[in-house]
């Protein structure tokens, strides 16, 4: 069946079977930044946003997402790059594979979240599992690209 | 070019990884490639009297022990399991056979379709069976290994011996939970095999599938891809992977690839191997250790894998950061019909430190002694021999770190506050552990197994590129080497190039293993530096060094005497609980650490390190939770198999007090593992001190607390 969706801004009509999911379908469209580390929707590294909200693409129907707008970092070349910085800086990312999960899930709180605290940064951010930085560098480089302080 | 090599670098490999362009092997696309499903062994213990399989649809096949051209065993230390189950079936999830073809969805309906009759024999499911097996599934006493050290004079310690401790400590399993699955692409071309994988030893994974070839070594390529973590779990598994779709490109003529889903990688890949340690010491009036006797057992799973050497790193780290004169320790590797347990950060080590840290605790308290002074009185200082002999050449900073680490976590008046506050119920507590690691293979390993060779090539625009078979895997070994480079030759970092492994291209340098990389690989490309220094002039050169073992070192493998490792390093942490007093819930309130590495080759990977190291020390000790039933891992998913997230976890508040290590580059020493070793033990002695219990076993799981807590012991 066909689904449209709108992809980092730009319009597509996709193929899908019923009971594809949303990950499969956008890595077959090319935008190979999203990874999948569970396939259960428990580690947020295949986090894209739909109309703004994150979503873990692994477990979502494809079909469900027609109509709907789509965001990977693909897309947010600028807003990645100026989180990216900081992520550098206080060493947020070792093997990268959580990255862009993480990098999109940091935008959809920015935008959800006026004025997070540093414990509402880390409840926001609990679904996005990184095995190799134990978070230290991560919540460093959040908070201080939101301007957080302890 | 003038830097200070500890203050911190851009990282090269970063900005691919943020803007998710950086090639890990699911973003690999060959011409025509196929994929691959694993059929595996749903018995722990069988012989498979007949496998069933369904019409094959066109461009569909199985790739099974029949397609194996050379030795259908896995090149580990030893010839080991099979690549693919010959006749017997030894674990739930031996791998069988592969179901290869174009369609994900076609390849999973064959499987789905594949009877495979069994004929059951009773499974060895313990390490109490396996110890007193009938059938056994290895040589006669169905262990792996079975080890005696033993220094001093036992009898005299005996003999002069006024208490008498005994205890018995038991460790889980643990899963790497690499975020990126386990996967691999073979390709055969003009009569050469080329592997691209997530790996951590590409000439492991090119030795192993040499011997299942049964091709020239020429014949044989590895490239490492973007490496999505290791942690251990990416050092011995991909061997046997590697053997499979070697095997699937060469029946098919066309690249094929395999990469494992999670619940996949959870069930069969290689975990930590579950230990129970029995200790006992003996203690003089003046609350000496003087001696001490150890039994080890660890689960090692189907087949052999690593086991003796996680075995040998175990045994000889069971006297802790003591210095026990008279020693008997008996290790063994119990052979059992469940998973292939395997490396994993810290090889070994996290479960003797947790027995022998919990156990001089526990001394002390049977004792009604300060735990801090009985400890102290006992500490190793430079001069002091180890387990097996060898000679603690360096200061020790111990003494000065503890201190440390107690004012850092203000340890003394929390103490005192956390007594009061009991009274009323509430349950806060701290805890210290000190530890240490040796950097580098065990024993003669490096000199012996080994020997890696490093090469560095400068080319006629001043470039230089570091050739070495280590890989970047997240730990930052790209930079580091790059670092090192630089500041050896003095030139901008800009001009050194690290490239992901290709065994084409690189020299062996071994694997990436044992906290080596630094301490070891990047000492040889430091004197490789040198040397391409003197001949800097030149357009286009060439240097290659190999290891040598140090001078005045001692190893004798035959009776594991003389010095284990070359370089230790060191470290002392803390950790405050509070323990919930109606559901024993435990939340870590804070964690402080000071390490010796000997020197930071740069400040901001050694801290992320030190924070991953932590946080994975203190998922082993807490909710990392997986037990196996009828030989099933019981926790196959990521929903079931919890790893710590970041409402987990405190600020990590680390310090280093370095004594910098001669036959390191710039005197860094090994830094890796290290950071794992100690957070188990202080987590579940500030439970102790929180609830005035024993705590013999990780992971401390609420519902143990609980039983404690309500039975008084």
């Amino acid at each position: 069946m066909k689904i449209n969706l709108k992809i980092n801004n730009i319009n597509r009509d996709i193929d899908v079977e019923p009971g594809e999911v949303l990950y499969d379908v956008l890595r077959r469209c090319g935008f190979t930044s999203i990874k999948k580390a569970c396939g259960t929707s428990s580690c947020g590294v295949c986090t894209v946003l739909l109309d703004g909200m994150p979503v873990p693409s692994c477990s979502y129907l494809a079909v469900k997402a027609d109509g709907h707008n789509i965001t990977t970092i693909e897309g947010i070349k600028e807003e990645a790059d100026r989180i990216g910085k900081f992520m550098v800086e206080e060493g947020a990312v070792q093997c990268g594979f959580c990255s862009p999960g993480f990098l999109l899930t940091v935008i959809a709180m920015e935008r959800e979240i006026e004025n997070p605290d540093s414990q509402g940064i880390k409840n926001y951010l609990a679904g996005n599992l990184c095995r190799c930085s134990g978070y230290e560098g991560q919540l460093r480089a959040v908070k201080k690209y939101m301007g957080v302080s302890e | 070019m003038e830097f200070n090599i500890s203050q911190s670098v851009r990282r090269e490999d970063v900005p691919d990884k943020i803007a998710g362009i950086a090639k890990y092997i699911g973003d690999y696309k060959f011409k025509d490639m196929l994929y691959a499903r694993t059929l595996r062994s749903t018995e722990a213990r069988a012989i498979i009297k007949n496998i069933v399989f369904p019409k094959l649809p066109d461009g569909y096949c199985i790739v099974d022990k029949g397609d194996v051209p050379g030795r259908n065993r896995v090149k580990i230390i030893d010839y080991d399991m099979p690549f693919f189950a010959d006749g017997v079936v030894n674990y739930i999830g031996e791998p069988i056979a592969l179901v290869v073809g174009k369609d994900k969805r076609v390849i999973e309906s064959i499987l789905s379709q594949i009877r495979v009759e069994y004929q059951r024999i009773e499974p060895i499911l313990s390490v109490e069976d396996g110890l007193n097996a009938e059938k056994p599934i290895f040589g006669d006493n169905n262990c792996f290994s079975d080890y005696t050290i033993s220094k001093g004079d036992m009898v005299s310690a005996k003999r002069r011996a006024k208490f008498v401790y005994e205890g018995e400590y038991e460790t889980g399993y643990q899963e790497q939970f690499y975020l990126e699955p386990q996967g691999m692409i073979g390709v055969y071309e003009e009569g050469k095999v080329s592997i691209y994988g997530s790996i951590q030893c590409p000439y492991y994974v090119k030795n192993a599938v040499e011997e299942c070839l049964g091709f020239e070594p020429y014949r044989v390529r590895i490239v490492q891809t973007t490496t999505g973590g290791g942690f251990g779990g990416k050092e011995d598994y991909p061997s046997l992977i590697g053997g499979q779709v070697a095997c699937a490109a060469l029946k098919t003529k066309k690249p094929v690839c395999l990469i494992f889903e999670r619940n996949e990688d959870i069930e069969v890949t290689t975990k930590r191997h579950p230990s129970k340690i029995r200790l006992k010491s003996y203690i003089d009036e003046n609350y000496r250790v003087l001696g001490m006797e150890g039994d080890i057992v660890l689960d090692a799973g189907a087949y052999s894998g690593l086991s003796s050497v996680v075995l040998q790193r175990a045994m000889f780290a069971s006297a802790g950061v003591y210095n026990i004169e008279n020693l008997v320790v008996r290790g063994r590797a119990v052979a059992t019909n469940k998973v292939v347990s395997g490396a994993f950060r810290g090889f070994g080590a996290p479960q003797a430190f947790f027995a022998i840290e919990m156990h001089m605790e526990h001394i002390a308290r049977e004792l009604g002694i300060d735990p801090f002074e009985f400890k102290l009185s006992n500490i190793l200082r430079q001069g002091d021999r180890s387990t097996t002999g060898g000679l603690y050449r360096d200061r020790i900073l111990l003494p000065e770190m503890v201190n440390r680490v107690i004012k850092m976590s203000s340890l003394e008046e929390k103490k005192k506050a956390f007594k009061e506050k009991r009274k009323i119920g509430k349950l806060n507590g701290i805890g210290l552990s000190m530890f240490f690691h040796g950097g580098g293979f065990t024993g003669s390993g490096e000199r012996d197994h080994i020997k890696g060779r490093v090469r560095l090539v400068k080319d006629d625009k001043g470039y230089v590129e570091i050739l070495v078979s280590n890989v970047e895997m997240g730990q930052g070994a790209g930079t580091t080497l790059r670092k090192i480079a630089a500041k050896t030759l003095e030139v901008p970092l800009s001009k050194i190039i690290f490239n992901n492994p290709d065994t084409d291209r690189v020299p062996d340098s071994g694997p990436t293993v044992a906290s080596r990389t630094t301490v070891i690989v990047g000492k040889l490309v430091q004197e490789a530096s040198e040397k391409l220094k003197e001949r800097w002039s030149e357009d286009r050169v060439e240097v290659e060094v190999q290891y040598k073992y140090p001078e005045g070192f001692y190893w004798d493998n035959d009776r594991f005497e003389g010095d284990a490792y070359t370089s230790y390093s060191w470290g002392v942490n803390a950790v405050e609980v509070e323990v919930d007093p109606t559901t024993c819930e435990v939340k870590i309130n804070g964690v402080w650490a000071v390490f010796d590495i000997g020197s930071a080759i740069d400040e901001r990977i050694v801290k992320g390190q030190i924070d991953g190291g932590i946080v994975q020390g203190l998922g082993y000790a807490s909710i990392e939770v997986m037990e196996d039933r009828s030989g099933k891992i019981m926790q196959r998913k990521s929903t079931d198999y919890t790893i710590p997230t970041s409402m987990d976890v405190p600020e990590i508040k680390s310090e280093l007090m370095c004594e910098p290590y001669g036959g390191g580059p710039f005197g860094a020493k090994a830094l890796g593992e290290l950071t794992l070793v100690g957070a188990a033990p202080a987590y579940a002695l500030a439970i102790e001190d929180a609830l005035g219990v024993k705590i013999n076993k990780i992971p401390v799981r609420p519902e143990h607390l609980m039983e404690v807590v309500q039975n008084g012991k």
